[in-house]
């Protein structure tokens, strides 16, 4: 057994490795539903490749009463909906966690009401959300905005109150006013964290929009898998799951890029 | 020491009748250069301590213009967690005329840093005032500059954005430089990075103006916080051991530094460390904070007090700390300061007792 403490694995060796399990998961899968059609040729639970291959085809050809591609007018929606429900609640979750962070009147006001609400499962709120707001497109996002603000927040407020008091002192001793030192002292050191923290809600936000579009929709990734699922079409599920599972990822390693980008000096270590 | 308290207590008048003059707009008696009557004030070294306190330099009329910073009776305590208070700072009583480096050293749990909070406007003192010129200290201000041992310096910014941080928020309103960008950075901008390479080039730095703080060494960022202090020409530059968590070669190189630029710009510097041969080597007027001491009666004291403020051997090489001079006062400031076990009667060196009121 190796020491846990060791010199890091080249990227190439790291890619290898990471791509052993998703090949295995899929060979062990393929051979599964072989196996399983060789006995049951009518078997819906795990349709073979090339069923999978054939749904796939049909949610990305137009479909002949619409003209619609199912793929994408699903991934449209859910995105704007996720980007819109994700701005919000980052936007409410960075002013609320800022103040919060630096202000310790308005911590001992607001965090034990930031820490009770990040308590509540949100999908207990979607019924108040609906009541409220209908069954639109208003009530997804601020599933999704609601689903994540509190979380995101006292990650906000631990990272600005982290901020040592050393540097706000110094920012004042330089002249800067309080609004100076907030935005050119505590926010950029704070954002690289902010940004991992969005990482960190990606799976959530995707949580209460599926949990919305399963509910209520006309369009949308949640919404065609739960329809689909009344004709137990593993084949159109499979691949949107996968989708999902696709465009996570992109988003993961789109925010990583940017903060690499935006905040060079956070990845910069001494030598 | 009667005859002494008496003279000082006649000065203080004059000070005070001086200062009620200026403030009715006459014109104030100018102040004799404190460096020069400075170089007249004995280096202490002899063994009376009440010679050497009985007339701390700072503590003198300085001809109505007020100290750059005075302490007056301030005393600091903070809650203890099994309730109640612990003092911490008992009745200091100071002094600091213009372009002297202070340099104040004590045991540790002295609260020489809690003196440098007060001093600094971070902390509010539970008793008496602490003034700047002769304005209170409320909060820290830009005519107070500050390096701290550590989290000097800014992570997101570059070497020379860290330097430059002061100039650019001076005089100018929210967003100029965004919105004025082509003639800004013609006009502001060239003006502040010029004025931070020159400042850079004066720690030798300049080669780094573009890397983050953390590719730097430890002593290579102070160096950078103390341009980063005085390029905003603080009226006082506070310290509060910038050097403490240095290697012995790098601490000093870098105590050469900042001796080099106290004797260059005449800067006034208030400088806290726990290291005693430090304190000496650096600063021209030791203070040493101690909370060991004893009431009249043999009882001991509670909080620190100032127990010596003396001259020091001023030298601009490091040689000066081989000196018998040098280590002679070392020798006192470790009996008189730091031993637990030789607990002076407050009486002899309380500077307070001067004071008026």
């Amino acid at each position: 057994m190796s020491r846990i403490v060791g010199s890091p694995l080249p990227r190439s060796t790291r890619l290898l490795l990471g791509a052993v399990p998703i090949a295995i998961l899929v060979i062990v899968y393929g051979a599964l539903s072989y196996q399983r059609h060789l006995e049951n040729p009518m078997d819906r639970l795990m349709p073979t490749v090339e069923q999978l291959w054939r749904g796939l085809g049909e949610i990305t050809t137009a479909d002949r009463r619409s003209g619609e591609v199912w793929l994408w007018v699903d991934t449209r929606a859910s995105l704007v909906r996720l980007a819109k429900g994700m701005g919000a609640g980052v936007g409410l979750a960075i002013v609320l966690g800022v103040l919060t962070g630096i202000f310790s009147t308005l911590r001992a006001l607001f965090l034990p009401l930031v820490t009770a609400l990040a308590k509540v499962p949100p999908l207990a709120l979607l019924p108040i959300v609906f009541i409220f707001l209908g069954v639109d497109e208003s009530s997804k996002i601020v599933l999704i905005a609601l689903g994540i603000a509190p979380t995101l927040t006292s990650d906000i407020v631990l990272a600005a109150a982290g901020v040592p008091r050393e540097m706000v002192v110094k920012g004042y001793t330089l002249g800067a006013t309080t609004s100076e030192v907030v935005a050119k002292v505590i926010l950029p050191q704070i954002m690289p964290r902010i940004l991992d923290s969005i990482r960190l809600t990606i799976g959530p936000a995707w949580i209460f929009l599926i949990a919305a579009e399963a509910i209520s929709a006309e369009s949308g990734l949640g919404y065609r898998i739960y329809v689909v699922q009344r004709q137990l079409a593993m084949n159109i599920i499979l691949p949107y799951v996968v989708w999902i599972a696709i465009l996570g990822v992109a988003m993961d390693l789109g925010l990583q890029a940017l903060s690499r980008w935006l905040y060079p000096w956070a990845a910069t270590k001494g030598h | 020491m009667a005859d002494e308290d008496a003279k000082r207590r006649i000065e203080e008048r004059i000070a005070e009748a001086a200062r009620a003059a200026a403030r009715d707009g006459k014109r104030a008696p100018i102040a004799v250069d404190p460096v020069v009557r400075a170089g007249s004030v004995e280096a202490a070294g002899d063994g009376d301590p009440a010679t050497a306190t009985g007339a701390p330099p700072g503590a003198r009329s300085d001809g109505g213009v007020p100290p750059i910073l005075e302490c007056t009776h301030v005393s600091h305590r903070y809650p203890r967690q099994t309730g109640g208070f612990q003092l911490v700072l008992n009745d200091i009583h100071l002094r600091v005329p213009q372009r002297e480096f202070i340099s104040v050293v004590g045991p540790s749990g002295c609260g020489k840093s809690t003196l440098l909070r007060l001093v600094l406007g971070s902390e509010l003192p539970w008793q008496g005032s602490v003034t700047a010129s002769g304005v209170a200290v409320d909060h820290p201000r830009r005519d107070r500059g500050i390096v701290f041992q550590r989290y000097s310096l800014f992570p997101h910014l570059t070497v020379l954005q860290n330097v430059i941080f002061g100039l650019e928020l001076d005089g100018t309103w929210l967003l100029q430089k965004w919105l004025t960008w082509p003639i800004y950075r013609r006009t502001h901008y060239r003006r502040q990075v010029e004025q931070g390479m020159a400042y850079l080039r004066t720690v030798k730095l300049d080669e780094h103006a573009n890397k983050y703080p953390q590719q730097l060494s430890g002593g290579m960022q102070q160096r950078v916080a103390i341009a980063q202090a005085l390029i905003m020409k603080p009226r006082i530059l506070l310290m509060d051991e910038p050097f403490g968590a240095l290697d012995p070669g790098t601490r000093e190189a870098l105590q050469l530094t900042i001796v080099e630029a106290f004797a260059e710009q005449g800067i006034t510097v208030f400088f806290v460390t726990h290291d005693l041969e430090e304190a000496v080597f650096v600063g021209n007027r030791l203070l040493v904070l101690s909370q060991f001491w004893t009431h009249d009666d043999g009882s001991s004291g509670e909080g620190a007090k100032v127990v010596l403020d003396v001259r020091c051997p001023k030298s601009t090489s490091v040689d000066v700390k081989a000196s018998s001079e040098f280590q002679e006062l070392i020798q006192r400031v470790r009996r008189d300061g730091f031993d637990p076990n030789h607990q002076q009667p407050v009486r002899t060196f309380d500077l307070s007792a001067a004071a008026p009121g």
